[in-house]
């Protein structure tokens, strides 16, 4: 192996896809986030827990219900959009003639007892999920080997935000969207059901990091710590993208999981908290954000 | 006469605690152009918000078209086949032109195409890819009115389509209006340009601290000047 700047190059790509596989995980994350912000204006803090919900999800189906992974896939997502469905429509829909505050303390709060009563039923050890037998194993790309499902998650993860990217960008529907992040009442007037559409929103950003939950199952463990180990970080993904920006959580994802990952090479002790080096220096040059418009 | 298409009566509307409408009472019957006329500040706008749904603290009686709009949820104010012109025209500025001409869904057969919009509004057509807010405010009016007539609606209203913009387009718009009205469109128009409204309407209703204090009929309108100037204070 050829080492590069002192580095074997086994080592800087090891690195390099693990900080691809973490900005896959950002990614999905700040981009359900970004979706709901934009639209609610809520700071969704319970967005980690939904996370493990997905994982957990996944799990409780194969282990009880024999339902493997292809079907939780989507079962997954479906049922944690749910959940966020009846909260939404049973607690945050109170709120929003309130300040946004009090839906940050209303999700973060919500975060806690689920995550205390996860605590309380699985312990904190984390079960094993294994990947499908199809996406088991590796690739010899050359320089590194690829193990296949870490492939499949970023791959996944890329053609997910894309998707999202694209119908909130160029359809009709996201045009819609769009409005209603804009001027709810005057998209209202026009004879959109907007109270509807902004409870499905928040199914999908919710759904979306479900989604993120059942793809982490076998590449983590499936815990109930593992929601609010990852959202501090996206949190910070999300403001140096710039809140509620579509492309900036998507880019932001995928760029800091990629310094996260060269930093482990370059200078280890810094790999924790580059990310907030980072927002430090983007809050002091663009408080918006790299993508963020000033509101 | 015919049923009014827009029947309201005693319509009070209050934003948090201050009570700013204080019984509005008016008729628009199909086929007419009607104005509320009035200083800043007498509820023109008020008057068409708390129509829209939009203002939710109102009383009275508001029908469209024999449908009850005060127990018409927000969103289903437009289906009754009403298309809203705002003040500040509305334009989203994270939605191109064409995207902000078609975002409003049709409530009802009978609406323009989109051939028809581009053949009245030429400017709409070649700048459909720009970003809304890119427009000129003339533009921007035009397309804020253009948006509306894609989705078949009965009534317009426009709350000050004239706001400052320059004589050449107010000219234009008020040409606009004309057409729609010899099409048939019912307009409820909000206009602190009298010169403008006079030329357009068939009647006034002046509004003063959120009420209606007069009506004057087109053909009456050399005779009641002096109420005119009273409640504008022109």
């Amino acid at each position: 192996m050829i080492p590069l700047l002192g580095i074997p190059t086994q080592v800087l790509f090891g690195q390099l896809l693990l900080g691809l596989i973490n900005g896959s995980f950002y990614a999905l994350l700040s981009l359900g986030l970004a979706v709901i912000f934009g639209l609610l204006n809520v700071i969704n803090f319970a967005h980690g827990v939904q996370y493990m919900l997905g994982a957990f999800a996944a799990w409780l189906l194969l282990t009880n219900l024999g339902i493997g992974y292809w079907p939780a896939l989507v079962l997954a997502p479906l049922l944690v959009a749910l959940f966020g469905i009846v909260l939404e429509k049973l607690l945050l829909s109170r709120l929003y003639r309130l300040d946004p505050l009090y839906g940050l303390l209303l999700t973060f709060g919500v975060a806690l007892i689920l995550e205390g009563l996860f605590r309380s039923w699985y312990g904190t050890s984390g079960q094993p999920y294994s990947p499908p037998a199809m996406l088991t194993g590796g690739v010899n790309l050359g320089f590194m080997v690829l193990p296949i499902y870490r492939g499949w998650v970023i791959l996944a993860s890329a053609v997910i935000c894309l998707a999202t990217w694209f119908v909130i960008e160029k359809t009709p529907l996201g045009a819609t969207l769009r409005a209603a992040t804009e001027n709810p009442v005057l998209v209202q007037a026009f004879g959109i059901n907007v109270p509807r559409m902004i409870t499905l929103t928040y199914a999908f950003g919710v759904g979306l990091a479900g989604l993120a939950g059942v793809l982490a199952a076998p590449v983590y463990q499936v815990s109930p710590l593992m929601g609010s180990n990852l959202i501090i970080v996206v949190f910070a993904v999300v403001v140096i993208g710039g809140m509620g920006s579509i492309l900036g959580a998507i880019v932001t994802g995928f760029a800091l999981g990629i310094f996260e990952g060269l930093t482990k090479v370059f200078y280890p002790p810094a790999s924790n908290i580059v990310v907030f080096v980072i927002m430090a220096v983007v809050l002091l040059i663009r408080p918006a954000g790299l993508f963020g418009r000033e509101r | 006469m015919a049923e009014p298409l827009l029947h309201v009566r005693g319509l009070q509307g209050f934003y948090g605690e201050s009570h700013v409408l204080h019984g509005v009472d008016l008729d628009v019957f199909p086929g007419e152009t009607v104005t509320l006329l009035g200083r800043n500040g007498a509820g023109k706008t008020t008057t068409l918000r708390a129509i829209m749904g939009i203002l939710r603290r109102r009383q009275g009686t508001i029908r469209m078209g024999g449908v009850d709009l005060m127990a018409t949820p927000p969103h289903r104010v437009a289906r009754a086949g009403i298309g809203y012109v705002p003040e500040e025209r509305g334009i989203f500025a994270s939605l191109s032109v064409a995207e902000n001409l078609t975002l409003p869904p049709k409530v009802a057969e009978g609406g323009m195409s989109l051939a028809e919009l581009h053949r009245l509004f030429p400017n709409l057509a070649e700048r459909a890819s720009s970003q809304g807010t890119k427009l000129s405010g003339g533009e921007q009016q035009m397309l804020a009115i253009a948006r509306v007539l894609r989705t078949g609606v009965r009534l317009l209203l426009l709350d000050e389509p004239t706001e400052g913009l320059a004589p050449v387009i107010v000219q234009r718009i008020g040409e606009l209006l004309r057409t729609l009205k010899a099409q048939g469109m019912t307009i409820l128009l909000v206009e602190q340009n009298f010169r403008f409204a006079s030329t357009l309407a068939d009647r006034h209703y002046l509004m003063e601290d959120g009420r209606v204090v007069g009506e004057i009929r087109r053909e009456e309108m050399a005779a009641k000047m002096d109420l005119l100037h009273e409640t504008l204070g022109v």
